[in-house]
């Protein structure tokens, strides 16, 4: 095994992009869950992204277009789930892992004329004068826009559940729905709202793997990573910086298993691999153990069904 | 003005109806999708649902294989429900078949080339405590740490996946297979080979466990002690607690069943249809066993019946893709699918539908 064959420099680097993904899911999915909706079909709205915004992007030849698509249709198969557990009032648990089995039979079933294709991927920025900063250029400041578009919406969240009066009321809904029904508030729609918005970041974060970090499609090509996202909401303790803490972390795991998997580690391929999820099963063992900050913060109403009686 | 009002009780007529009422909407829908991809829908339909049971050519061959794909989904999904009635989310049953089948796989093929008819008993129960071993993971975390036991027994489908790959290539793997992956034939060895019991039926000793268990659920729930205190936790959890139902003892002994039934389930499948371990064992019977259950209502007599709808959709998907070159990924759908509206009906069992506008109380 020959380490120094790792480039700090391309590792931090391709830690950013690797991390990208699961960062859109999770902080869509983190939204979702702040207006006390659990919606575990992440993994299939990711896949379902995924797809459409490789498709899209491999008939017009543009990325951009790729992800705006993608982002419309993880959105649209959460209105789905939103309708089934907002409207029908069927349990989330459940529609969330049907959502999840949908996403995955429609994901191969459009992609299996695209396998094995290669799209245009989208092209490194190159930002005056950061660009060309010795080191942290390369490090930070030489990727594509998505990368910075996803910083960009952790930011926007922060703000948004902190400083707005909407996401006041979106937490306020999270918290407690008959209070928030009782004010006036219309409970249904700011979850619907939430659900898209989830859709969307995650169909986002979808797109993402397909275009470009792999960039080709395969069957089944999330492997998990809707699931991992779901376990950084909970990490995060349902804050946004550490959102992005727990992606960049996750995401530094997976690309160091990788990493030495390409410096001739020849031993157990396979443990390497199971590594982020067993990383994961860990981390979710600390922070629940810690119950003064972990599912302490969780929202109250996370998870159940409102029926508004009056 | 359409609105909900939610019944005192979950209706009886409903329960029983509203599966029906999936299926026929699934199959309308998915007529759509397959009008869609360019397949007559009639003949789609036809093909998966008619065509394995009453064919005149493939019906012979297909209709075995009724009972074989749904015995692992069966006994899988029993185990599931019993969990989902007490509140307890394992939606990791398709590492725990894995798990079993390698741990009972091992114990066989350690004693290689010995002829006993213990072997095949040996195996079952190694199958088993490596299911219910994996499967108590999840349990031990939840009940000691309070982790959330949907993400961790789902990360660990992906950790069974990994090591499915590794012994498959090392540890289990045939010494005389020429170097490729995958273990010695476990059907073809006399001690281990689980075999049709009636010939040409596809009855071999899962699909009869998977009866068994069935059976042995429905007394559990309806007369049993522990199968009350399930329901109650899954219906009332503080009432349970008061009551004195011990919540941590109720997730040991689901996930913990859950685990041993799906690795069962993981031994005869490797003893029988499939033959050995490979990379490609784990075929996502986990997953599909989920949506059993609930297209089962969570109930014994339900589930046997939502498990052999289910094999009948993945054989027809098999003959559908053969005869009519419907992509195997649209079955996927389709099974998705019928959850989906099963979910969505589901609103009429615990609410009444009311027309005309809400009256001030």
């Amino acid at each position: 095994m020959d380490l120094s064959n790792i480039n700090p420099i391309l590792l931090v680097a391709s830690i950013m992009i690797s991390a990208t993904p699961i960062l859109l899911a999770a902080i869509g999915e983190m939204v979702v869950e702040k207006s006390g909706v659990l919606n575990l079909g992440v993994e299939g709205m990711m896949i379902t992204g995924a797809v459409i915004g490789f498709i899209i992007a491999i008939n017009t030849g543009s990325p951009l277009l790729g992800f705006a698509t993608a982002a419309i249709a993880g959105a649209v198969l959460s209105l789905a789930f939103g309708v089934l557990t907002q409207i029908f009032l069927s349990n989330q648990v459940a529609t969330g892992l049907g959502l999840t089995l949908v996403g995955l039979g429609l994901s191969s079933l459009l992609g299996k004329p695209y396998e094995g294709q290669k799209t245009v991927t989208l092209p490194k920025l190159d930002i005056p004068i950061l660009s060309d900063l010795p080191v942290v250029g390369r490090m930070l400041f030489s990727h594509d826009i998505m990368v910075y578009v996803s910083l960009g919406i952790v930011v926007a969240v922060w703000a948004f559940l902190k400083h707005t009066r909407a996401g006041l009321i979106l937490r306020a809904v999270g918290e407690s729905h008959e209070s928030a029904h009782a004010l006036g508030y219309k409970v249904i729609r700011v979850r619907m709202l939430a659900i898209m918005f989830g859709g969307a970041c995650a169909g986002l974060g979808g797109a993402y793997l397909s275009l470009v970090r792999v960039p080709q499609w395969t069957e089944g090509m999330t492997a998990g990573a809707g699931w991992i996202a779901l376990a950084i909401v909970v990490f995060a303790s349902w804050r946004a910086g550490r959102v992005l803490v727990g992606a960049y972390l996750f995401g530094g795991i997976t690309v160091l298993q990788l990493n030495l998997q390409a410096a001739g580690m020849t031993w157990g391929v396979q443990y390497l691999s199971m590594s982020p999820y067993l990383i994961t099963i860990l981390v979710l063992v600390l922070i629940s153990s810690n119950r003064s900050r972990g599912s302490h913060n969780a929202p109250a109403n996370l998870g159940q069904t409102f029926h508004a009686t009056r | 003005m359409i609105r909900l009002e939610k019944r005192p009780q979950p209706s009886k007529a409903w329960t029983v109806l509203t599966p029906i009422l999936a299926v026929i909407l699934t199959m309308i829908f998915g007529g759509i999708m397959f009008g869609l991809i360019g397949t007559s829908p009639v003949e789609a339909i036809r093909t998966i649902f008619w065509d394995p049971l009453f064919h005149p050519q493939f019906a012979n061959f297909s209709r075995p294989q009724l009972l074989v794909k749904a015995g692992p989904l069966i006994l899988i999904a029993i185990g599931l429900s019993i969990g989902f009635r007490a509140g307890i989310w394992n939606i990791g049953a398709e590492g725990q078949y894995i798990i079993g089948a390698i741990c009972g796989a091992g114990a066989g093929l350690a004693l290689y080339p010995m002829e006993s008819a213990l072997i095949l008993p040996l195996m079952v129960v190694a199958g088993a405590l490596g299911g219910w071993a994996w499967a108590m993971i999840p349990a031990l975390l939840k009940v000691k740490f309070g982790t959330n036991e949907i993400l961790v027994s789902l990360m660990l489908v992906y950790v069974a996946e990994n090591l499915l790959a590794s012994v498959s290539s090392g540890l289990l793997r045939n010494p005389e297979g020429m170097g490729f992956p995958g273990s010695r034939n476990l059907s073809q060895w006399s001690s281990s080979q689980n075999l049709e019991l009636i010939p040409n039926t596809g009855m071999h000793l899962g699909v009869l466990t998977a009866f068994i268990a069935v059976i042995l659920a429905y007394v559990l729930l309806t007369r049993h002690i522990q199968g009350y205190n399930i329901r109650l936790t899954g219906e009332a959890p503080r009432a349970a607690k008061f009551s004195g139902v011990s919540p941590a003892r109720t997730i040991l002994f689901c996930l913990g069943l859950a685990g041993a039934l799906a690795g069962m389930a993981g031994l005869f499948e490797v003893t029988g249809p499939a033959g050995q371990i490979s990379i490609d064992f784990g075929s996502g019977y986990g997953f599909t066993a989920i949506i059993v259950a609930f297209l089962g209502r969570l109930h014994p007599v339900g589930i046997l019946l939502a498990g052999l709808l289910m094999a009948l959709t993945y054989i027809g998907g098999e003959l559908a893709q053969l005869m009519l070159g419907v992509p195997g990924a649209s079955i996927q759908l389709f099974q998705g699918m019928l959850l989906f509206f099963l979910l969505g009906v589901d609103v009429l069992t615990n609410y009444r539908v009311r027309f005309g506008a809400a009256e001030v109380a």
